[in-house]
């Protein structure tokens, strides 16, 4: 019902609280409000998804209606006279959140959600103190899932307002979340409601994001990694990934799109890890060993014509997009990157190379990181990953769970001085920062092969690889052709490099269900399971919608700018490990420490 | 007592001709205009409760412009209390198959439905029998609509117009936000007609008859004749058809067992009307409105037991999305229970009547709003019921 030509939409007027407002046709009474600055109380309405009309907080009075019509459902129309705040609409309202109350399981001190919570917030709005109704929990059977290594789901808790659902399958086309039963019965559910870890749920944590209460939220290891930081026998090393120092500000009171690294590194020393590391070196050490896997499978393509060779070629440092894959396309674990991801070389190096250089016993270091993801809970448990002798990570938090230790710690974050990650695997480039985001991996990728086949930097101005920066809801094609290669390069000379970037699963699936028919023809594939990448990953601060994501997006490519090394294969400490320690790219060494294989799952 | 009779109608199940689908192969001839003009001439409402004029839907249905319409024959007939439209479809199908053509017809449709009831999978077998012998009549006078039955499995919240389209649809039986209405956005997106069983059933009588005839029956809010469910206590339980616009005290005289105390219109989402209104009530879009249920309780019966029946019914039969209905309807069945065992005082009545109020005004569809109707009137008129 969109107006797809470019007309401009017809207006409509309308009166809302006696302040007169001209809108766009379609345009809902719940925006119209926002723009004359009316702030209509919202649960199960959220930017990002589709309109529920479940919860009826929103509801609002229209003159010479009877009902009260929820606003984030109905469209404006000409001549509408609307109260949003009459006697009629107070009470409706009062009785539609007691009876939400009445439902939720509402000790809040017990619960992680506690002072974030979006019905607590409403609740103290309306003074609900006295309980207007029966409660009701006794009567329901409510379940906890606390099975899963990266999200907990309780039951008790949910409001039944379905974002969750909603952001399962309409930007993940996951669909893990599904509606069951009806009536007082009726439930947030999995398949034949069996425990989140024995579904297709990808641990992408969207719904965590999105989720108004504690009914979802992220397994956390909070005290686990305290415990490790005051055990003196334990050598603490914490890294952190490039989308946390764009997004932790968020958590910590600030506006969205700021840079805290150097903030981030100072409160990370004063919690008291033994060393603060960057991911973003190994974000360094992911492309020099992907690139080089790439330009091996294309050798093998163009070259040797082996029929057996894999192509294209995807990604793998998202760990939602791993699992999603073995779930709904296990045929194409072949052409998988066989890298882990970022966060798990650390983890293997932290735990070999790190230890032999700081002359430490692998078996007293913890290796904990800060994710802007609860999917690299998941990863980092997986038996796979443990190719140092030990659990390669031992403990993931998200960028929320830094932000609870940093405000436990008593640390006015605004105010701490900036300061340097330590040496040994710290040292970053723009290249690794930019893994941040949608785009990041493939762009970072090209500066470094392109430079690596012909010898001269990617023409593009700036080393900004624009054609490949996807953005959000959309699936970014591109084709960088090479030249002039150099002589032992030349069965690439005038190849033109297709590529793809998705973000966002239900993009994934569309992307490799279109590889799959046979309608697209990539040689390189990026994806990133979150919306706009990690800057959007599940373990970001909450809220989430576009404009923060955008903001935060302009903050990493900022961040890029600023480095004075923009190239992975020039950050310093990369070309140290391999003359140390690794040997070249692909070598034995990093096959068994860098490299991993993977599960095919099923979807039921 | 034979001269105060109500007047006995045969509209619905009367044989008026002995050639089978003779007033479909004189309708398609008739201009749609022609047609619509006699539907609003007859000032026929929707059979199936809410009463919306049926000239009115299919011609805002009609003026929409889309390659693809479809006609929509509820037969979810759910409704406690209710079972007018298996009658219906047991014996005149025909007349709805027609009634269907003929909306096809007028809006433009190429493709009806049937959604019947689950639990009305035996009536299938005969219906899909005279299906055939309508799609070999519809060929033969060259008119391209054909029908198909889908059945549901025994939801009531998919006899809501919006949640039958999602349930055919193939998702979960849940009710769309409204607008846009089925006029514009109905089954698969598309423009939809949908009318109960027995409204198509009356448009081939009007289309028979023609409106003056129609017309004569019942009263000027509520034109024509409509057939009730009479259950509960009564000597002569079963299917009747009379004239809109009756009187309630009449119709009790006629059908209760002299000891009537209340009349629940319209099943439980109806109103309950007590011995004192019996008078002053008429049957009848102008006063108490039906899909055809009514359930006569005699002094033996306890109000409060019926109600929590009700509740009970809705707590488990709302789809659960919206809160005012997923959690008023267990509120309100509790808080009965607690005010009967005296855990709540008698006071706390008047909260959940205020409570029932808002789930009329805030609840996503006609289920949770209806509620309200028989809370309300039950709570109000045998108060002491609920507290004693």
């Amino acid at each position: 019902m969109k107006n797809t030509k470019n007309e401009s939409p017809k207006q409509v007027n309308l009166t809302i609280d006696g302040l007169q407002i001209s809108v766009d046709e379609g345009t809902t009474i719940l925006e119209a409000a926002r723009q004359l600055n009316i702030h209509i109380p919202t649960l199960c309405y959220h930017e990002d998804l589709c309109v529920a009309g479940n919860c009826r907080v929103c509801i609002v009075e229209q003159e010479k209606v009877k009902s009260l019509p929820a606003s984030c459902a109905t469209p404006a129309s000409e001549g509408m006279v609307i109260h949003t705040n009459s006697m009629k609409v107070r009470l409706a309202r009062k009785h539609i959140v007691e009876l939400l109350l009445s439902e939720h399981n509402a000790d809040c001190t017990k619960c992680y959600k506690n002072g974030i919570c979006e019905l607590q917030g409403l609740a103290s709005q309306m003074l609900t103190g006295d309980h207007m109704f029966l409660d009701l929990v006794p009567d329901h059977k409510y379940s906890i899932d606390m099975f899963n290594t990266a999200i907990i789901k309780d039951d008790s808790r949910c409001i039944r307002c379905q974002r969750c659902v909603r952001t399962c399958e309409e930007l993940q086309g996951v669909s893990a979340l599904g509606v069951a039963y009806r009536g007082n019965k009726m439930k947030i559910s999995t398949f034949y409601e069996h425990p989140l870890f024995e579904v297709v749920c990808t641990n992408c944590g969207q719904c965590v994001n999105r989720c108004p209460t504690g009914a979802l939220i992220e397994r956390n290891y909070i005290d686990q990694v305290w415990d490790a930081i005051y055990d003196t026998t334990k050598h603490v090393v914490v890294q952190t990934a490039p989308a946390v120092r764009i997004a932790l500000g968020e958590a910590l009171g600030m506006p969205p799109g700021k840079i805290v690294t150097g903030k981030m590194v100072s409160a990370l020393k004063r919690l008291g890890f033994d060393a603060v590391l960057d991911t973003d070196f190994t974000a360094d050490l992911t492309i020099i060993e992907e690139g080089n896997e790439l330009l091996t499978r294309l050798k093998k393509a163009l070259l040797d014509k082996d029929p057996n060779v894999s192509l294209p070629m995807a990604t793998s440092c998202s760990p939602g997009w791993i699992k999603f894959i073995e779930h709904t396309f296990p045929e194409f674990l072949g052409n998988l990157s066989t890298c882990k991801s970022p966060q798990q070389m650390f983890g293997a190096l932290a735990k070999t190379y790190y230890c032999q250089k700081r002359k430490l016993d692998a078996k007293n270091v913890v290796s904990v990181s800060i994710m802007p993801c609860t999917a690299k809970k998941f990863e980092a448990n997986r038996p796979e990953m443990r190719s140092s002798g030990y659990k390669d990570v031992d403990f993931v938090l998200t960028t929320r769970e830094l932000g609870i230790m940093i405000k436990q710690a008593g640390l006015d974050f605004e105010a701490l001085p900036e300061e340097h990650f330590d040496s040994i695997m710290g040292a970053s480039t723009g290249a690794a920062v930019i893994f941040g985001t949608t785009g990041g991996v493939m762009e970072a990728a090209l500066r470094t092969v392109y430079e690596v086949v012909t010898g001269r930097e990617i023409p593009f101005e700036g080393l900004n690889v624009t054609i490949v920066r996807g953005s959000e809801g959309e699936v970014r094609e591109a084709t960088v052709k090479i030249e002039k290669t150099k002589p032992e390069w030349k069965f690439l000379d005038g190849v033109e490099l297709k590529c793809v970037v998705a973000n966002g699963l239900a993009h994934a699936k569309k992307v490799m269900q279109d590889v799959k028919d046979g309608k697209a023809h990539y040689h390189f594939i990026e994806i990133m399971a979150c919306p706009g990448g990690c800057l959007g990953g599940g373990g970001q601060p909450i809220p989430t919608n576009k404009e923060i994501r955008t903001k935060r997006k302009q903050a990493i490519y900022e961040e890029d700018m600023g480095m004075p090394v923009r190239k992975s294969h020039e950050n310093p400490d990369v070309e140290m490990i391999y003359k140390e320690f690794l040997g070249h790219p692909l070598g034995h060494k990093s096959h068994e420490l860098l490299h991993t294989h993977y599960t095919p799952r099923k979807r039921y | 007592m034979s001269d105060t009779k109500l007047k006995r109608v045969d509209l619905i199940f009367g044989e008026y001709s002995n050639v089978k689908y003779k007033v479909l192969s004189d309708t398609i001839k008739r201009s749609n205009d022609e047609i619509l003009d006699d539907l609003l001439e007859s000032g026929l409402r929707g059979r199936g409760g809410a009463g919306f004029p049926t000239a009115m839907k299919w011609k805002l249905t009609s003026q929409v412009p889309s390659d693809e319409k479809y006609v929509i024959c509820n037969a979810d007939e759910g409704e406690p209390g209710t079972f007018k439209d298996r009658e219906i479809l047991t014996r005149v199908p025909r007349k709805v198959f027609s009634g269907m053509a003929i909306c096809g017809k007028v809006i433009g449709a190429r493709k009806g439905y049937m959604y019947l009831r689950g639990e009305y999978k035996f009536l299938l077998p005969d219906l899909l029998k005279e299906l055939d012998y309508y799609h070999t009549h519809a060929r033969n006078i060259g008119l391209d609509f054909t029908i198909e039955i889908r059945q549901g499995s025994g939801a009531y919240i998919c006899g809501e117009e919006s949640a039958l389209f999602e349930s055919m649809e193939g998702n979960r039986g849940e009710p769309r936000n409204k607008p846009p209405y089925p006029t514009t956005y109905g089954y698969m997106g598309k423009p939809t007609v949908i009318n109960n069983v027995e409204t198509f059933v009356n448009v081939m009588m009007i289309m028979r008859l023609g409106p003056i005839q129609f017309k004569l029956l019942g009263t000027s809010d509520s034109r024509g004749s409509k057939v009730f469910s009479v259950s509960g206590d009564t000597p002569i339980a079963g299917i009747y058809e009379l004239e809109l616009g009756m009187p309630l005290d009449r119709f009790v005289d006629e059908f209760g067992d002299g000891d009537a105390k209340a009349v629940q219109v319209g099943g439980a989402s109806g109103f309950c009307v007590p011995r004192k209104k019996f008078k002053d009530t008429v049957i009848g879009f102008e006063g108490v409105p039906t899909g055809g249920s009514m359930m006569l309780f005699n002094s033996s019966r306890s109000m409060y037991n019926v109600l929590h029946n009700y509740l009970e019914f809705f707590e488990e039969e709302s789809c659960g999305q919206c809160t005012p209905c997923r959690v008023g309807c267990q509120q309100l069945r509790k808080g009965i229970e607690a005010v009967k065992k005296g855990e709540k005082k008698a006071g706390y009545l008047d909260q959940l009547m205020k409570l029932s109020e808002s789930m009329k005004l805030t609840a996503k569809c006609g289920l949770g709003q209806s509620v309200a109707n028989s809370f309300s009137s039950i709570v109000y008129n045998f108060k002491e019921e609920m507290i004693y």
